[in-house]
């Protein structure tokens, strides 16, 4: 299940849908994302951020998750997944972002749920634009995030 | 005709969300297209070579600049990606 939506979600029906599709799995990891106040470790924590906006590409972004979620099943058993990520206007405190995944084991779900996460906050398009009291301004990408991925990549 | 888009800080910085061309006389690839439109729009030059990164997409595939254009292709600039 991928979608990606303006509106909140629900970890119970999400667990239990990742429960039901797979049908008899021994490991379900679930990844929720999270909008934070202070947003950025350099930022200034006088001017926490008070909300922010979620901008996509519609079209290349089911693409690129679709993409992602092939990738993590070629590489690990998964009997289920799912990825639900919002955009549009968020709050912080607001849920972000999900990736879910069941498989026999636990290994193959953990390292598939951080896979896929790896993957889609560098390779799907989406950017993320924060409000503060004095003003806003477009999140810059780290290189700690391809960094991950390059890990994935050994 | 091409259709491009544009988002976040660069679509900011065009003040524009898309636009259609036709693929100018020419200009055969991506390096070709975003000099042709780079002469037309400084703030596009401006984000080219001020160290920004500015990734393209071609039908919502990231490609580089050597990548071959077609008339009717779908043409994305946009800034590194921040989701998740």
């Amino acid at each position: 299940m991928i979608l990606v939506q303006e509106q909140d979600f629900d970890l119970a029906q999400v667990y239990q849908s990742l429960r039901q599709q797979a049908g008899d799995p021994g490991a379900i990891v679930t990844f929720t994302g999270l909008v934070r106040e202070i947003y950025d470790q350099d930022a200034d924590a006088s001017n926490p951020v008070t909300g922010l906006f979620l901008e996509h590409y519609p079209g290349m972004t089911e693409k690129c998750l679709e993409d992602i979620a092939r990738q993590a099943r070629d590489r690990w058993p998964l009997q289920a997944l799912c990825i639900i990520h919002r955009v549009g206007e968020l709050r912080p405190g607001d849920q972000i972002v999900l990736v879910g995944t069941a498989s026999s084991h636990r290994h193959a779900a953990f390292e598939a749920a951080q896979f896929m996460m790896d993957y889609l906050k560098s390779k799907a398009p989406f950017w993320k634009k924060q409000r503060g009291k004095t003003g806003s301004e477009w999140v810059a990408s780290r290189d700690s995030d391809s960094e991950a991925i390059a890990r994935w990549q050994k | 005709m091409l259709t491009i888009h544009y988002f976040a800080s660069i679509r900011e910085a065009l003040g524009r969300a898309e636009e259609t061309l036709a693929l100018p006389s020419g200009v055969d690839d991506v390096a070709g297209l975003v000099s042709h439109l780079s002469a037309q729009r400084p703030a596009l030059q401006a984000l080219d070579t001020s160290g920004n990164t500015l990734l393209v997409a071609v039908n919502q595939t990231v490609v580089d600049r050597s990548w071959k254009l077609s008339e009717d292709d779908e043409v994305a600039f946009f800034p590194p990606m921040t989701g998740g």
